[in-house]
């Protein structure tokens, strides 16, 4: 079944903390197209372990502070 | 749009034209009442793959020149896309070589087995296409 991702980012948010950086300069730094930031950032691509990783590098924090997963309700028992 | 993404879409283009010329050669000869024994189809197939070939390097180039790319280089988001697009793409090779094979059982002129390849290679790259351009535009799946 293909659904969306459910998981949500920060990353616009912090790239304009960090002087507001370009999406094309994020791009650069993680060697991927400035396509796929936007990809990330509009939440229409989930990037790999790796690169998640890579981008909590870039900005400095924990990987809990670049994504986001939203808690599943646990079924009623 | 990337460079991969772009280059998705003169192929797409390029699937469907060359496989419009391909029937307009062809269709005509048919619809006359010729016999497949007598239709001249190898040197129109011949042609439109070989022009698809020639016509997917030089649209690429053309596309590039028009509107520049950032980058020539894929990502990983484009390889994940190219495999998702390649899969589905995949399959109607697979239906077209089955559905030759069937036609091969029952000694069927080779005109309609060289033509449901090709049709299978055709849809193949038509589908993988809209997979990826559909992919590229709506954002890739989770399963």
């Amino acid at each position: 079944m293909v659904k969306p991702t459910r998981v949500t980012n920060e990353i616009r948010g912090l790239r304009f903390r960090h002087g507001e950086m370009t999406q094309a300069e994020l791009a650069s730094r993680l060697g991927v197209t400035r396509q796929t930031v936007i990809a990330i950032e509009q939440g229409r691509y989930s990037p790999s372990l790796e690169v998640a990783f890579q981008i909590a590098r870039v900005f400095g924090v924990p990987l809990d502070d670049v994504f986001h997963y939203p808690d599943i309700e646990e079924p009623a028992s | 749009m990337s460079y991969e993404e772009k280059g998705t879409w003169v192929l797409l283009t390029i699937a469907v034209g060359g496989y419009a010329v391909y029937l307009f050669l062809v269709l005509p000869q048919l619809l006359a009442g010729t016999s497949v024994d007598d239709v001249d189809w190898v040197t129109p197939m011949l042609w439109t793959i070989g022009g698809a070939i020639v016509a997917g390097i030089v649209g690429r180039i053309l596309v590039e020149i028009v509107s520049p790319s950032e980058s020539t280089k894929g990502d990983i988001r484009d390889k994940e896309i190219d495999r998702l697009g390649e899969r589905v793409g995949g399959s109607f090779v697979v239906i077209g070589g089955v559905g030759a094979l069937a036609l091969a059982m029952f000694d069927v002129d080779t005109f309609w087995i060289a033509n449901a390849l090709y049709l299978g290679f055709v849809i193949s790259g038509i589908m993988s296409g809209i997979t990826k351009v559909v992919v590229y535009r709506k954002g890739v799946p989770t399963w």
